[in-house]
């Protein structure tokens, strides 16, 4: 083709027609191609939904979640969306008040002893339907938590109630719990064995209300979408396309709906791609932004948003697996890895995220002991850096194990933290002790079947609380505990554990934690990194969102919005 | 043409047939299965789901009892969404996927005809280079970096103009659709712009536009009517597997738009082990892109006369 510019001219009359044919043709037929696709996105994924991130007149926000609930029965749901969920759409007998302490629920008043308790309902709680929500609702709904049909992960919370683990393992029927309704509005609870923090435990999502007829009527599908869910909380879900949104309004029914001042919250992009949950903040899409990443912080800072923080109560730490056979099983390696362990320069040069803590033990600072914080009253053993005396330790460890080259395997995740921490201690054992590190890096399901098998020397995990007393963390490291991926054995610890769960006096309690705690560092039993803490941007002019580490990770049930910040 | 339709479908079974068992195996073959989870505190929490789900059955015999539900059209119950039927997954999914899949295309075969026609009309010049640089960029930089890169310059649009010009996430509108479409058929349309071009520059040297041109024919006609038309075949055969691959979903195009679409559960399900859910969608999208694989191959046969159908 040369000679471009003398054949243009020839452009004949009948091809500059047909030219102009094809062009109007073509511009048609993509009109007419985007009319018809914006239609079929108009049906399809629950077509167009979102607004501003704040509408002031219709009192509602929009905001981004991580991730769909994966189900929404309260009795087998075990993630921290369905658990953010469903605390805004149940209510239990007892709440979180938002720092760190109880406030009443479905239950005015209650009596909450070492031996049993017993439960007071108001009269004014009621089911979205209208119908009064009794004591009988928490009854079925805890039985079938603890029935081995239902299957639920988290039917061990329950086991402080008496025979609910006899239940579980299918040794009793259901309606041998120890729960009883006395009447529609007196609950009566037995617990298995003496217990001081029964009220602690149930403001947990899993103990939430069903009702019996309401949940049979589902036919097995209790839960899975919108319209078969009852509501007793603030808030009631009107709409749930999965994958995509899901819409609260506000719950006239709820005994106490004065108090709530938000008419709709609508979760309206479902992604965990951090920076596209930051870019929608920042276009004014979504109200608030919640578990930012290092690489973020930057850009955000510049734009002045203003950052908060709160602890999500976990605690992140180097498992070291004590199966025999492993190298990691002599103690001397354990303590040279110890000796060497730096959180400062993990959390401050490595990580680099201002919301993390140094962690002095595998107890978080957070922890309640008798009257101050449990560490203070139980303070850590000090951890001081030496690596000449690591070195000696390891040089004890190689003779023991007749090895020259100690190589380990360091199990971790594939998520951004996981692999910088994992780069970070393979360049630094090596530079530090000359340890070999093989890094094996695996996906969620993985790394916990790995963890589980066995099948690793070192790993990174975190651990998060599950109620408010230090039990939560100490028994982690039992014998019997499948998630003590290690199988750390020690009867000492075991013994101190059972201390602590049959005693009630919080004393006696305190001392044997005080005792644990000193145990898993004088054997070098796990390696404490550091305490997480959840960054977070929200609209100034949206107010009193609860943020906590125990409970739903966010409450907007007592949020407002003010117009100007 | 009838039976060689009838057999090209039968071996589309077959084919179906093994992408599904190959899976089967796989997916077993893999630690774990999709009841682990963090907080399995006894023995007997894992195994109440287990025998839930029928997980404590021989592996052969989950496997019969598989093949056997999705012979009747059941893929049966998904392990993490634990309500859900992932037939409603797909149906409920793939139109979306779907709908961005059809406009990802267009802009992909419309992009690759017109530039790959630019590029071999200015061989060796300026556009064709320039072109050509693009081409190759996106070809080799990953869709999550030009999916993020645009949605941020959305962002900035947005914060220019003080003003929504277009939605930097979400789903309903076409507005939704254009960028996410725009980035997903990126990497095709490059691919066809280079197919393109080098059909293009194979006829420029053909007898029959010899012939044309000694007939005297100005050259936009012979353009349009004799390279253009003879040119677009081979992009057609592409076109067929383009769609499959492409309307099935990109998982990192629906991750960071917040598309709910079919792609992410894809990767999400092999991600958390979801046996059903890969089975269902795996196999749904075999049997897709084998079907399309044939359709192009019977249409290729009634638009070249010179391929016949045997």
């Amino acid at each position: 083709m040369t000679g471009t510019k003398e054949r243009r001219d020839a452009l004949s009359r009948s091809a500059a027609r047909q030219l102009l044919w094809l062009g109007a043709a073509g511009t048609l037929a993509f009109a007419g191609l985007l009319a018809l696709l914006g239609w079929a996105a108009s049906v399809t994924g629950g077509g167009a939904v979102a607004g501003d991130a704040i509408d002031f007149e219709a009192k509602a926000i929009t905001t981004s979640i991580r991730s769909d609930a994966p189900q929404l029965d309260s009795s087998r749901s075990s993630d921290v969306t369905s658990n953010m969920i469903l605390s805004h759409a149940l209510e239990g007998l007892l709440r979180y008040d938002g720092h760190g302490g109880i406030e009443p629920g479905v239950a005015e008043r209650w009596d909450v002893g070492t031996d049993s308790a017993t439960f007071y309902l108001r009269d004014n709680a009621r089911w979205s339907d209208g119908q009064p929500v009794t004591a009988h609702d928490f009854v079925f709904a805890w039985q079938t938590a603890v029935d081995p049909a239902t299957a639920s992960r988290y039917a061990f919370i329950f086991y402080f109630i008496k025979n609910a683990e006899a239940i579980n393992n299918g040794e009793m029927d259901r309606s041998e719990l120890g729960a009883r309704a006395v009447s529609d509005r007196v609950l009566e609870v037995e617990y298995e064995n003496p217990l001081t923090f029964f009220e602690k435990i149930v403001p947990f999502f899993t103990f939430s209300p069903i009702r019996e007829d309401f949940y049979l009527s589902r036919n097995g599908r209790y839960g899975a979408d919108a319209e078969d869910l009852l509501f007793n909380g603030p808030f009631k879900i009107t709409r749930w396309v999965h994958g995509a949104s899901i819409r609260l309004e506000k719950n006239p029914a709820y005994w106490n709906a004065d108090a709530v001042k938000l008419n709709a919250i609508e979760f309206a992009y479902i992604t965990n791609d951090a920076s596209a949950r930051l870019n929608l903040f920042q276009d004014g899409r979504a109200v608030d932004v919640d578990y930012l990443p290092a690489e973020s912080l930057e850009p955000i800072l510049k734009q002045r948003f203003p950052l908060g923080q709160f602890s999500d109560g976990s605690v992140w730490y180097l498992q070291i697996n004590h199966r025999p056979g492993r190298p990691t099983s002599n103690y001397h390696l354990r303590r040279a890895l110890q000796l060497v362990n730096d959180r400062d320069e993990l959390v401050n040069k490595v990580l680099k995220m201002p919301s993390y803590k140094v962690a002095r033990s595998f107890f978080p600072a957070w922890l309640k002991g008798e009257e101050r914080s449990f560490i203070e009253e139980y303070p850590p053993r000090e951890s001081t850096i030496d690596v000449a005396e690591a070195r000696r330790e390891l040089e004890l460890a190689k003779r023991e194990l007749g090895l020259d080259v100690i190589s380990l395997v360091l199990l971790c995740d594939d998520l951004p933290v996981g692999v910088k921490l994992s780069e970070y201690l393979q360049g630094y054992l090596k530079r530090t002790l000359g340890l070999d590190i093989k890094v094996d890096r695996q996906i969620f399901g993985q790394r916990l079947e790995k963890a589980f098998a066995g099948d690793f020397d070192i790993a990174l995990f975190g651990w998060s609380p599950d109620y408010d007393d230090p039990m939560t963390f100490a028994d982690l490291l039992a014998s019997w505990n499948l998630n003590n991926y290690g199988r750390y054995n020690n009867p000492e610890l075991d013994e101190q554990v059972r201390i602590a769960q049959r005693s009630v006096d919080q004393r006696v309690r305190m001392q044997a934690f005080g005792r644990i705690q000193d145990i898993l560092f004088d054997d070098a039993v796990i390696l404490p990194f550091y305490e997480r803490s959840v960054l977070y941007a929200q609209d100034q002019r949206l107010r009193g969102v609860i943020r906590q580490r125990l409970g739903p990770y966010l409450d907007y049930s007592k949020a407002y919005l003010v117009e100007s910040p | 043409m009838f039976s060689y339709t009838l057999k090209r479908l039968i071996q589309g079974v077959v084919t179906v047939w093994f992408i599904a068992t190959a899976t089967f195996i796989a997916m077993h073959a893999v630690p774990g299965n999709p009841l682990t989870g963090e907080r399995l505190t006894n023995d007997r929490i894992r195994a109440n789901l287990e025998a839930r789900y029928g997980l404590d059955q021989p592996v052969f015999d989950q496997y019969l009892i598989y093949m056997g539900n999705m012979l009747r059209g059941d893929f049966g119950l998904s392990y993490t969404q634990e309500n859900r039927r992932v037939n409603d997954i797909i149906r409920e999914h793939f139109p979306v996927s779907a709908t961005l899949g059809v406009l990802a295309v267009a802009f992909a075969a419309f992009g690759g005809i017109v530039w790959g026609a630019l590029t071999a009309l200015y061989r060796n010049r300026l556009p064709d280079a320039i072109i050509m640089l693009l081409v190759i960029l996106a070809i080799s930089v990953p869709s999550f970096v030009v999916a993020g890169l645009s949605q941020l310059a959305i962002v900035n649009l947005n914060v220019f103009f003080r003003a929504p010009i277009l939605p930097v996430a979400g789903w309903g509108t076409i507005w939704h659709m254009l960028v996410p479409a725009m980035v997903l058929g990126l990497s095709t349309m490059a691919y066809m712009t280079r197919l393109m071009r080098s059909s293009m520059l194979e006829i420029t040297h053909a007898d029959f536009i010899r012939t044309a041109q000694a007939k005297g024919l100005s050259p936009t006609r012979i353009f349009l009517k004799h390279q253009l038309r003879n040119a677009v075949l081979p992009v057609v055969t592409v076109l067929g597997p383009a769609i499959a691959a492409i309307t099935t979903g990109g998982f990192v195009v629906e991750l960071v738009f917040a598309i709910p679409g079919l792609g992410r559960y894809f990767v999400q399900a092999v991600q958390q082990l979801d046996y059903t859910v890969i089975m269902g969608t795996t196999v749904f999208y075999g049997a897709f892109l084998v079907f399309m694989v044939i359709v192009v191959d019977i249409a290729y046969g009634l638009i070249d006369p010179r391929v016949s159908l045997q």
